[in-house]
């Protein structure tokens, strides 16, 4: 009995290693600037490109940032889930238009609705390396004082936002 | 007939050639710099495409990234500066060459750790044989002898 116990241990703990392994997805890293502010922006809006947005301008309110494009398929997956977010009027919800044309940005919000109360233009990219995105969509969740507290990688669902985002919205909004 | 189709198929590749090297088109004003550049998106890896590195990877943030290690080296940027930059917009995670951190005991040290349980396994389970084997009573050993005797004396 004795001499097998130390190997059955080992293939356990082996086991439940490579579970553990399995269980986490890769391709969602966890973000170096969660805890630290959005880094800083200044660029056109989208629908007002006469006016210029800066990360200022998201401060006082707890909300999300969606980082979205019209070439993304997951973009337009999520894209109900925002929406309805949205219409909610509960919390403030931008975007960081990443890069993307203006026009095909614009035709996209007309056919699918706009969600965002601003959205930030980033045709070249710039501003996203800034913020650490690698895979559109991504969805940030900053506090009132623009720190970043959260970030969701991959399209967001219904299930998301009522078991993590919500939650966490309602928490930093109480501050 | 053959031949032609031989030929054409040769001109198509040279054709196609401008449109791989415009891509490696990279200017820099010393070649200790190019090679800075050429180490340095050597050992970052593409987040896009998690087993690539930048220096490898056709994906557009790589190419994004690649520009900008460019950029930095030609301003005049450390390795570290550059390493830095990009660490702290997209972690440990985009470095080979893992830092020595708290964070990362167990990367670099967790084989060594499992190379020594594995040798302190080895050495008991050597010294638990050794004990059976020498483990003779007294008695034991009289009746060895004497059935030795025995047998040189037949």
């Amino acid at each position: 009995m004795n001499r097998y116990l130390l190997p059955v241990m080992v293939f356990v703990l082996i086991v439940a290693v490579l579970a553990w392994g399995l269980a986490h997805d890769p391709r969602k890293l966890s973000s170096p600037l969660i805890g630290k502010p959005l880094p800083a922006f200044d660029a056109p809006r989208l629908l007002r490109p006469e006016q210029q947005i800066t990360h200022k301008d998201l401060l006082g309110r707890a909300g999300l940032v969606n980082v979205w494009a019209s070439w993304c398929a997951a973009c337009r997956q999520e894209h109900p889930v925002l929406v309805a977010f949205s219409r909610q009027h509960r919390f403030p919800v931008y975007g960081l238009n990443y890069k993307d044309r203006r026009e095909d940005a614009r035709r996209w919000l007309d056919a699918l609705g706009n969600p965002y109360r601003a959205v930030i233009t980033d045709p070249r990219g710039m501003i996203g390396i800034d913020w650490g995105v690698y895979g559109v969509p991504e969805t940030f969740v900053i506090d009132k004082r623009g720190i970043i507290r959260h970030k969701h990688i991959g399209p967001l669902t219904d299930k998301v936002m009522r078991d993590t985002i919500l939650p966490l919205l309602d928490k930093l909004e109480a501050e | 007939m053959h031949w032609r189709a031989i030929t054409l198929l040769l001109l198509a590749t040279i054709w196609a050639m401008p449109a791989t090297a415009a891509e490696k088109m990279v200017q820099f004003d010393t070649p200790g710099q190019e090679q800075r550049y050429y180490r340095l998106i050597d050992q970052l890896r593409c987040l896009v495409c998690q087993n690539q590195n930048i220096a490898d990877s056709n994906a557009d943030l790589a190419r994004d990234l690649r520009r900008i290690v460019q950029n930095k080296i030609r301003r005049g940027e450390s390795d570290r500066q550059i390493l830095d930059y990009l660490v702290a917009r997209y972690g440990d995670f985009v470095l080979y060459n893992p830092r020595l951190k708290p964070a990362t005991w167990l990367l670099w040290f967790g084989p060594f750790v499992l190379l020594i349980i594995a040798v302190l396994i080895l050495l008991r389970i050597i010294r638990h044989r050794q004990d059976t084997v020498v483990s003779l009573s007294n008695d034991d050993e009289r009746r060895i002898e004497e059935l030795l005797k025995r047998d040189h004396r037949s």
